[in-house]
């Protein structure tokens, strides 16, 4: 197909539209047994129309989905230490740091230490656990917030909102961010120790406290120093929140 | 991401010409799908690729004993890198149809597998979303729906900052909304709205891009207009996407290829298309278009000019039928004459690289020019006339849009006629009445009509270039015969 060549000039050209010819209609024009008049064509979705172009839409997303799945190459460096305050991870590569800092450093409460996956949560765990204030309008008002990012519901405790989660969210009932502050009783270590909990552990930083009223079938992710025919409690997983500060790292 | 991972791809063993073929087998069975309205399905997105030897894309078929110990190593293993390698093994593992199941079958191994995603080892967490981004590709939906305990993580990890552990988490969202309904209906209520509102303010150009995927592949499902499209335009993800759409220094294309889709569904649903219309998306689109155009007119590398083409075109076409004619006016950019500059340049370039767009393009030129004086116009002042018609014996198709946008010239009257004479118009039409194609034939008939009413010297010369013996082999057919005695009655008697 030849384009004017003035046509290229023209794209690069100012914004205008051309005076439009003056437009005059005979009545006989698309009359029967004709049938013209100018339409705008609107296709639906599914239509036929659009084949051509799907198969290229999908053809495109194989290609980019394939390539997705491929391990990326990490950028290898001399191996160097975690510099934050208590961590002594070693890293040999950026993407691996990179990742590691935002998640265990990014969004973590300065009193106590826990790292949190989102900004937002870590919000709600300081007003929850270290607001006072908070404390004390809790047992006036509705006050725990559903976690719900959008959803304006509040409730009197964290386990109506536990129960409004799993309900309404569909959330699981053992969801990680969302743990009661503890107290102390022979189902769960005393929380009494924040600093001395260290942020190595598996028993990481978001913390597991009470379990849901079914235990898992299989052993859970923690740690498992403690041998498997101990149990703290009724419906308590059979690990331990381990305060111990585990020396992992050199 | 593309740019990034291109450079990744193992030269495979097949040359240049066994590549054409399969991309021709796979072209066929995508077409096959969507006849039978299956595109959707998963079973398609990942292209199968050839098994490679050796490397780290074999897969390896794992039995239960092996998937076990491969957990447990990465649970409790002493050593990180034990556990990081352990983890590394059953992603391995999982690659193989067979391993997944196996695993999904194993009580407690998807607890297991969420428990590593979400303790506090960083790689371990890595490692963990990749498996679980395998399990994602799965084409049995068993194994996507043994996925869902994960699903409010997946979510929850939008909103971090970690850019690339994001990017896995949505493509694994995104895969395993393809593959079932049950997360589909899971991920709404477990707020996956204001989770991707959230994350669409990532500065990161690899995140945006996986989370324009997962999202087409949301506003892709059959129960989109119905359960999702209301709740998203509701918010404020919309903007958004118009935003990350607007042509400038700042337009990623890939992240834009993705958005525009989403568009197009959102469009073709209908649920508030007034909603998109208030908020400039045509503006958006039209700017889009003439910056593709330029970016074409470079000849850039084409590939992604040509996927983002389509969508725009579609976007572009489908609204513009929801503008209330009393509004046409006002939209100044419709008007503008370098929108059909950048179409016809658009369209040379799909000539060249991939014909089969040419009939989305002339879809738009159509709703384009039939109702505005103006742009019919600016096809005659650009001379694009001349280019029109050399596009006429490329199919059936696309010859019936050719006809119909001339006669949405034509039929403006004795103005835009006089503009087409003299000219090729006449034999070009001549020609086309040699076909066979009813509906090509018809549009002509129709086209001929207008000409003849406006130009009478057209009439004449119609007579002159045996226009009649033209017309007379199509006399017996049912659709045709009465608008061709009516045309032999108006050229012989004027």
């Amino acid at each position: 197909m030849l384009l004017p060549t003035a046509l290229y000039s023209r794209l690069a050209g100012a914004p205008g539209a051309a005076e439009p010819l003056p437009v005059e209609r005979n009545p006989a024009a698309g009359a029967a047994p004709f049938l013209f008049t100018p339409r705008l064509v609107r296709f639906p979705r599914d239509h036929e129309f659009f084949e051509d172009g799907d198969v290229q839409r999908h053809l495109y997303l194989q290609d980019m989905l394939t390539q997705v799945s491929e391990t990326p190459e990490k950028s290898m460096v001399p191996e160097f230490t975690c510099q934050v305050a208590g961590c002594c991870q070693v890293f040999a590569a950026l993407e691996d740091y990179q990742h590691h800092y935002h998640m265990s450093h990014g969004n973590t409460c300065s009193l106590c230490s826990r790292a949190f996956p989102s900004g937002h949560l870590l919000d709600v765990h300081i007003l929850e656990w270290h607001d006072s204030l908070f404390q004390i309008l809790a047992q006036r008002q509705d006050m725990y917030q559903c976690l719900v990012e959008g959803c304006p519901e509040k409730f009197r405790t964290s386990q109506d909102r536990k129960d409004h989660m799993v309900r309404l969210h569909l959330y699981p009932a053992d969801f990680r961010f969302d743990k009661p502050k503890t107290n102390r009783g022979p189902a769960m270590p005393a929380a009494a120790d924040p600093p001395a909990r260290a942020l190595k552990d598996d028993s990481d930083a978001m913390e597991i406290c009470s379990e849901p009223a079914a235990p898992p079938p299989c052993r859970r992710t923690y740690s498992h120093r403690i041998p498997s025919t101990v149990c703290f409690g009724q419906g308590a997983a059979r690990g331990f929140k381990s305060t111990k500060k585990r020396n992992k790292h050199p | 991401m593309w740019s990034r991972r291109q450079g990744r791809l193992s030269t495979l063993a097949c040359g240049v010409e066994e590549l054409r073929c399969r991309r021709r087998e796979r072209e066929a069975a995508l077409r096959k799908a969507r006849r039978e309205q299956q595109l959707v399905s998963k079973r398609l997105l990942r292209e199968d690729a050839p098994e490679e030897a050796g490397g780290q894309s074999a897969a390896v078929l794992l039995g239960e004993a092996e998937v076990q110990q491969f957990l447990r190593l990465a649970q409790r293993g002493t050593d990180e890198k034990e556990r990081e390698k352990a983890l590394v093994s059953l992603r391995r593992g999982l690659q193989h149809p067979e391993t997944q199941q196996t695993f999904i079958r194993l009580e407690g191994s998807m607890r297991t597998l969420v428990g590593l995603l979400t303790s506090n080892r960083a790689l371990l967490q890595l490692e963990a979303a990749r498996c679980l981004h395998e399990l994602s590709h799965s084409e049995q939906s068993a194994v996507a729906e043994a996925c869902l305990p994960a699903t409010s993580y997946l979510l929850t990890y939008l909103s971090g900052h970690s850019s690339e552990f994001i990017e896995l988490c949505l493509y694994t969202l995104g895969n395993l909304i393809v593959e079932s309904e049950a997360v589909r209906k899971q991920l709404l209520p477990q707020g996956i709205v204001p989770a991707l509102v959230a994350c669409i303010q990532s500065p990161h150009v690899a995140v945006l891009e996986a989370l324009g995927y997962a999202l087409s592949q949301l506003l892709q499902s059959k129960e989109a207009p119905e359960k999702i499209i209301p709740s998203l335009l509701d918010s404020s993800l919309l903007q958004h996407m118009l935003r990350l759409m607007q042509p400038g220094p700042k337009l990623n294309l890939g992240v834009a290829v993705e958005f525009a889709w989403c568009l197009h569904y959102i469009i073709c649903s209908q649920v508030n298309n007034a909603m998109l219309l208030s908020h400039g998306a045509l503006p958006t689109l039209a700017m889009l278009l003439l910056d593709m155009a330029g970016a074409a007119q470079r000849m850039d590398d084409a590939g992604l000019e040509l996927q983002l083409a389509c969508p725009v075109f579609r976007c572009l076409s489908n609204l513009l039928t929801e503008v209330p004619v009393e509004a046409m006016g006002e939209q100044m950019e419709l008007r503008d004459e370098r929108i059909v500059a950048a179409l016809f340049i658009l369209l040379q370039f799909f000539l060249q690289k991939q014909p089969t767009l040419l009939s989305e393009g002339l879809w738009l030129l159509n709703n384009l020019t039939a109702n505005s004086p103006t742009l019919c116009t600016s096809l005659l002042s650009l001379d694009l006339i001349e280019p029109l018609l050399q596009l006429l014996p490329l199919s059936n198709v696309i010859s019936v849009l050719v006809l119909t946008v001339l006669c949405n010239i034509v039929e403006k009257g004795p103005a835009y006629c006089q503009r087409l004479w003299p000219g090729p118009l006449l034999s070009c039409l001549l020609n086309t009445l040699v076909l066979s194609d009813i509906e090509v034939v018809g549009q002509s008939l129709e086209l001929l009509q207008l000409l003849f009413l406006y130009q009478p010297e057209a009439a004449q010369a119609f007579l002159q270039q045996s226009g009649l013996q033209a017309l007379e082999r199509h006399q017996e057919e049912t659709q045709l015969r009465d608008r061709i005695l009516a045309l032999q009655q108006t050229a012989i008697h004027g």
